[in-house]
């Protein structure tokens, strides 16, 4: 396993790597303490105080119904949070167990395996999601997991492939074939932990896409309706923006900072997993 | 190449048939009623049973398969339940325009910044200008558009009011400016980072070194002899990135309340369409499909050196 070789030295994103992972832990903890840390409750709402700027009672302002859109934040935290993590665990997992099978097993598993993954591929970005949530009315956090996993675990499948096409060939695996073991044992047990390290870089920059592409179906209205996001404040603040700006700029900062923690550690995590790939985007 | 050519189209035909029967698959496994989903509950038995008969609800899932492929394969996309006579494709050819118009100049937008940044960066590497276009182009990729979008409209036509707000009918060029940074930010912030290290590769190459040894200006070594060279597999990964500008220009025009194959989508989602969702969810990942054929194409005509077998 080549996951823990030591960081190359004095590379120009180590303090980035080190900012990503502080602002990743800080997200994780406000996810999980929302409750704690909301000064009001999710259905708090003051009929009187609509659209108020920031203030030393709601100090990031209130929304359209008057609710406090720290707390919202807070909250909108908890669900960006359950989405990346989720669905990225969800990808992943399928795109190992299908994308190891496809490569391993080669001819019509893996030509079939490979056009599915083509045929959802070629719905860009968050269109298929668009579609199944269409479908799905007054969509739940879980509807939008679901529709996000359904299109995003080929990506992972054609990666893990590529990278045991190549590993198939390594003496290690002839030696355990040798060696009598199953196919099971040596695809899961000898193959993965070897293929592991890209996965994971990519399982990373997963999580800030999947942030984003749940806050864009709920900035279009389509993300779940049962719980606050901060796609949804921002759609409330396009709309308010001539009125009060306060609502489009603050969600947008938090997505942001997020994206850009995990994005940070991202980087960090390819450069000491996969030098190989240092330089490409 | 011959060969590789005519794999490579019917690779594209396959996934095509694969696109139009997973959007069939998915539009026809709505829950309960959908004539009921969308003329509510308390609609006249007279209303459902017409929608019914539009949307060919009756016919069995085979026919309803077959109805489908004849409304793609004729060009039409089927015609509108609400506005009878009027097809699908009618309204994707009033949209088309506006969505190709955006796409056009996000990628312009993109190219002037990525290409200077992108060149500057690998000229000299991990030096201040390298390090700051890399941060530039992370932030690029981490500010969401939907926000973006705002905080432009907020600072151009609100502060400064140097260009028309969304909704203001201003059309032409004023009102395509934000609506192109908005959608080429991130597009520009990946093609910095592809400009960069396609340029380092391509700098290493004995060609290079060659012309800068004849005593070529350098500028006309790097412009000439080394981008020329660096853009063949830049202008590959843009057709990959041609998709995240459809899926992008979808949120844009609704920042902008512009209109488009996105508010066409987005209009058909709110009246609960699904003649207009299905036909712009086929028509946007057909596009897609080819234009990733052409590109692939492209790169073997742009570059002879590539062998497909």
């Amino acid at each position: 396993m080549q996951l823990f070789r030591s960081m190359p030295g004095g590379h120009r994103i180590r303090g980035l790597t080190w900012l990503g992972a502080v602002i990743v832990g800080l997200v994780l903890l406000v996810a999980l303490g929302a409750d704690l840390l909301a000064p009001f409750a999710i259905d708090y709402v003051d009929v009187t105080r609509q659209l108020e700027g920031p203030s030393a009672l709601h100090w990031l302002g209130t929304d359209e119904n008057g609710g406090d859109v720290l707390s919202l934040m807070l909250h909108g935290t908890r669900v960006a949070a359950l989405v990346g993590v989720i669905t990225v665990v969800i990808c992943s997992s399928v795109g190992i167990v299908l994308g190891v099978v496809s490569g391993y097993f080669g001819g019509w598993v893996d030509e079939a395996l490979m056009r599915l993954t083509e045929t959802l591929m070629a719905f860009p970005g968050i269109l298929l999601a668009i579609l199944i949530i269409f479908i799905t009315q007054e969509p739940s956090i879980w509807a939008v997991i679901g529709a996000l996993s359904v299109s995003g675990w080929a990506g992972y499948a054609r990666l893990v492939r590529g990278q045991v096409l190549a590993e198939r060939e390594r003496a290690y695996v002839e030696a355990a074939r040798a060696l009598g073991f199953g196919r099971r044992r040596i695809m899961f047990r000898h193959i993965v932990p070897n293929i592991l390290a890209p996965v994971i870089v990519q399982a990373t920059f997963g999580v800030a896409g999947a942030i984003l592409a749940e806050a864009s179906l709920s900035f279009l209205g389509l993300g779940p309706q049962d719980q606050p996001s901060w796609g949804a404040l921002l759609d409330q603040g396009a709309s308010y923006f001539l009125l009060t700006p306060h609502l489009a700029i603050f969600p947008g900062v938090a997505i942001m900072i997020t994206v850009l923690g995990i994005n940070f550690l991202g980087d960090g995590l390819r450069d000491w997993l996969d030098p190989r790939e240092l330089s490409q985007n | 190449m011959g060969q590789f050519l005519i794999r490579r189209f019917f690779a594209s035909l396959l996934v095509i048939f694969g696109v139009v029967t997973l959007v069939f698959l998915i539009i026809r496994s709505v829950p309960g009623d959908p004539v009921a989903s969308i003329l509510g509950e308390q609609a006249l038995e007279v209303d459902k049973q017409a929608l019914r008969d539009c949307l060919r609800l009756d016919d069995s899932i085979g026919t309803q398969y077959i109805n489908f492929w004849g409304d793609v394969v004729d060009g039409t996309f089927g015609e509108l339940c609400d506005e009878r006579g009027v097809t699908v494709m009618e309204k994707l050819i009033e949209s088309i325009p506006w969505t190709a118009e955006l796409a056009l100049a996000s990628l312009l937008v993109a190219m002037l910044i990525a290409f200077p940044l992108g060149i500057a960066a690998a000229l000299r590497p991990y030096s201040w200008i390298d390090n700051s276009s890399a941060v530039i182009a992370l932030l690029g990729i981490s500010i969401p558009n939907f926000w973006l979008g705002p905080m432009l409209l907020i600072l151009f036509s609100l502060t400064l009011q140097a260009l028309p707000n969304p909704g203001s009918g201003v059309t032409g060029l004023s009102a395509l400016v934000l609506p192109a940074i908005t959608l080429g930010s991130a597009l520009a912030a990946k093609l910095t980072r592809m400009t960069r290290s396609s340029m380092l590769e391509v700098l290493n190459q004995d060609y290079v070194r060659t012309a800068k040894a004849k005593g070529l200006p350098r500028w006309r070594v790097v412009m000439k002899h080394a981008f020329r060279n660096a853009l063949i597999p830049v202008v590959t990964v843009l057709g990959l990135q041609f998709g995240a500008l459809l899926t992008g220009a979808i949120i844009v025009e609704k920042v902008f309340a512009r209109p488009g194959i996105g508010t066409l989508l987005l209009d058909g989602i709110e009246a609960r369409s699904y003649m207009i969702v299905q036909g712009t969810v086929i028509c946007i990942a057909l596009s897609y499909v080819v234009v990733n054929l052409i590109t692939d194409l492209l790169y073997g005509l742009v570059d002879p050196r590539i062998r497909y077998d």
